[in-house]
């Protein structure tokens, strides 16, 4: 047992911080929500240079030949800068699926040169669609990849101005297949894990803002941060981070090295990860007070990417409606706890997880 | 990062199971907390240390197998998991041990960890005062230098003792230097129970047990030899002592996983009917469990690689705390009208109910963990 980061993962992480902290500060994400496609540009192709993309693509197609260990502190990095770009759609998702179906077009997704977007079984809308080559959509088939040329988009409007929705409406069929339901599976882990890991860093950033806001802002002769009241909101959020994260690196090896109960890890951990950054949201809005509550303040930028992010690719359970509790069709883990006996105390048993059964995202068509 | 264990790791859980499972007492012991339980569990104390289970991390010469922490955690899950009995030695073996052994003299170490691993000596824990709960530097029970004898008489009121109305032995802090500062001029004593000028007040705690006792010393003579660490130093010695019962050694998570494990069982049984928010709570339960063991994973990892952990320790103490008393709530509600029930199949859980609730309030409160977190791992400012 060894739970930890290999200093060159802790370099990459450290590096991806850096070139963000350069090159997606929050005036980029601003210019984001009013600019045309919503997206960075520099940033997103200095982080294509620097071979972020291409972190779990195999070398022989040019990629670093990683794995979620390794891809997961990068992707936490891209949460805390609210990076408004699909790098868990195409880094975590697209790139590993098409280069295990064999797929070419995972080359050109892990240098750069284009970009995914995806649709969760979950979830009916696709972010940055507009600008991406190329869309993952589910159905109860598999998974399919669809070149956004040959879909009709319709534009939808996200409280997280940087995050540009669509409806889509395409064919999916055996020509647009690249995986069929364990293929599937394994690319809803993988995006709900990236998720999972933007969430916790946008939960962080959340946190280091107003620990800072708390300590310089002063009311009654004294700086807010030495209030009781206060320090409990941001001790309970430093809880909720650090009992998340673990949840979180252990999933991304659950995926890496194909663990069985994979899918419960990954469930558990964006389930947490969920909790934690809407919490950091909800308290950070609370200790800034009214000067929070403005858009000309940045923290809105991380709040409504933390709730968008938050229901997305699988909403956390007691978020969830009542109703929805006992439905296995969500990123639920509970489903699987009650019916598979609790590892603790029982033998656990090996399966794989039962695909869901539920239609096609709405607005998708099936070929007859 | 590898998240499995090795070989000789799965080998050692093994084993764990394969003993408990065989030697554990069933039915159940009674509670610890009382005259009668308590000397059950001494027997079931001694037993565990004859087979050498008592302190698996321990050296060997000192009743233990010396195995790694992570064999430790796994000896921890298979104890809670077979449903075997609270450890009435805790307070030695995991609270004061530790800090024999980082400050102890060998003769102190040789004289006290055996006898207190095969509970033929047992703890109490003397920091509490009426007058110095949460506020500990507030203690006012004297220690008086006594040169012709070699030691120090003890004078004062200890209060909340868990289970010091059947311990042998009682360690805890006095003001030896009554001109110092508050933090200064403590010293850390280890005192006979049975010796001269000691009287013993059991007190009946919520859940109707003695579990508690007031402690009265009336110029109760302590010889040097045992002081632990420096004269006026107890301070910094009971700290490290602190530090263990918020963190790891006395909440491995192997407990709460146990108690997830069985409201998940629980939830099972009640069928149909069970309203899905209580239902949400058992796997919002079940995942803070899961939660918590990869924490202290992650933790122990780095303490294997020779960091030390500081304030995080405050951190553990809320979520452990925290996720028993919600477990336990979640029972109750999944019982209904059956929870308030101290007889039958229940009870286990409205005893447990009771002690989770004592979580948030002893090792330091939750709120003083919570300014703890804020002060010393956020850096704001203290008021
Ligand atoms: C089951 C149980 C077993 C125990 N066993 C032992 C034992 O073996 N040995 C021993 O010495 N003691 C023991 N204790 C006592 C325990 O250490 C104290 O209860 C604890 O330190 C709190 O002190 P207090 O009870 O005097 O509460 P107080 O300190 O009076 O606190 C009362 C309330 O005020 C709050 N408060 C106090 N100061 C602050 C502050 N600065 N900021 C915010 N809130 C504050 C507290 O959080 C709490 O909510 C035990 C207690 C329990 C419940």
């Amino acid at each position: 047992m060894h739970f930890a980061f290999t200093e060159e993962q802790i370099e990459l992480r450290n590096a991806v911080r850096d070139l963000l902290a350069k090159e997606c500060p929050p005036e980029v994400v601003r210019r984001a929500w009013s600019g045309g496609a919503g997206r960075t540009d520099r940033a997103w192709n200095a982080m294509a240079e620097m071979g972020v993309l291409g972190v779990v693509a195999p070398e022989a197609i040019g990629g670093i030949g990683g794995d979620e260990v390794d891809l997961v502190g990068v992707l936490e990095e891209t949460g805390r800068a609210a990076l408004p770009e699909p790098i868990v759609e195409t880094a975590a998702v697209a790139v590993p699926l098409l280069a295990e179906a064999g797929d070419d077009r995972a080359a050109a997704l892990s240098e750069g040169g284009a970009c995914a977007s995806a649709i969760a079984p979950t979830d009916d809308l696709a972010v940055w669609a507009d600008t991406a080559d190329l869309l993952v959509l589910f159905d109860d088939t598999g998974v399919h990849a669809v070149a956004t040329s040959d879909a009709e988009l319709e534009r939808r409007h996200s409280v997280d101005g940087a995050r540009r929705l669509h409806r889509v409406v395409a064919r999916l069929g055996d020509s647009t297949r690249v995986g069929g339901p364990d293929a599937a599976a394994l690319a809803f882990d993988r995006g709900a894990l990236g998720v999972a890991a933007q969430l916790l860093g946008l939960g962080a950033q959340l946190l280091d803002t107003t620990v800072d806001y708390a300590k310089q802002r002063e009311q009654f002769g004294a700086p807010i941060g030495s209030f009781q009241a206060v320090k409990h909101h941001l001790a309970n959020v430093r809880l909720a981070l650090e009992f998340a994260a673990p949840l979180v690196y252990r999933a991304a090896w659950s995926i890496a090295s194909r663990d069985g109960e994979r899918s419960v890890h990954v469930s558990m951990a964006k389930a947490h990860a969920s909790d934690a950054a809407v919490l950091a949201s909800r308290s950070a809005l609370q200790c800034h007070g009214a000067i929070g509550y403005t858009t000309e303040h940045d923290l809105h930028l991380w709040m409504k990417r933390a709730w968008a992010l938050g229901a997305a690719w699988g909403s956390a359970p007691g978020t969830a409606a009542a109703s929805r509790a006992r439905s296995c069709d969500d990123r639920r883990p509970g489903a699987e706890i009650m019916s598979e006996a609790a590892p603790y105390c029982t033998e656990r048993t090996r399966r794989g997880r039962a695909w869901p059964e539920r239609p096609g995202p709405k607005g998708q068509e099936r070929e007859s | 990062m590898d998240l499995t264990f090795d070989e000789a790791e799965e080998a050692f859980r093994a084993e764990c199971r394969a003993w408990i499972e065989e030697n554990r007492p069933d039915p159940a012991l009674p509670s610890g907390d009382t005259r009668e339980g308590f000397g059950l569990h001494r027997v079931w104390e001694r037993s565990l240390f004859d087979a050498r289970w008592a302190v698996v991390s321990w050296p060997r010469e000192y009743g233990g197998r010396e195995a790694s922490l992570w064999e430790w955690l796994i000896f921890e899950e298979e104890y809670y998991r077979a449903g075997a009995p609270q450890r009435v030695t805790q307070n030695g073996i995991f609270l004061l041990a530790p800090t024999l052994f980082a400050f102890g003299t060998k003769s102190q170490q040789d004289r006290y960890l055996p006898a207190m691993a095969s509970a033929e000596e047992t703890w109490c824990q003397g920091w509490s005062e009426p007058d110095a709960g949460s506020d500990l530097a507030a203690i006012r029970s004297r220690a008086v230098r006594d040169e012709t004898e070699g030691g120090w008489r003890l004078t004062g009121q200890k209060t909340w003792t868990t289970r010091g109305a059947f311990c042998d032995r009682l360690f805890g802090l006095f003001r030896s230097d009554p001109e110092a500062a508050r933090h200064r001029g403590l010293t850390y004593f280890l005192v006979d129970l049975r010796a001269d000028g000691v009287t013993v007040r059991p007190v009946e705690r919520l859940d109707g047990d003695e579990g508690f006792a007031e402690v009265f010393l009336e110029d109760v003579f302590v010889p040097d030899d045992d002081v632990l660490g420096e004269v006026h130093k107890g301070w910094e010695v009971a700290m490290a002592t602190t530090g263990s019962e918020r963190g790891l050694t006395l909440r491995s998570p192997g407990r709460f996983m146990a108690t997830a494990s069985r409201l998940v069982d629980l939830r099972r049984a009640a069928g149909d009917s069970v309203d899905p928010a209580a239902e949400d709570a058992v796997v919002r339960a079940y995942i803070d469990a899961e939660a918590y063991r990869w924490q202290t994973f992650w933790t122990v990892t780095r303490l294997a690689e020779g960091e030390r952990i500081g304030a995080e320790s405050s951190l553990v103490k809320l979520f452990w705390s925290e996720l028993d008393v919600r477990m336990h709530e979640t029972a109750s509600e999944l019982l209904g009208s059956s929870s308030e029930l101290i007889d039958g199949p229940s009870a286990d859980w409205m005893k447990g109910l009771q002690f989770a609730l004592a979580g948030p309030i002893y090792a330091g409160t939750n709120e003083i963990q919570r300014n703890v977190v804020a002060e010393r791992l956020l850096g704001l400012p203290r008021k």
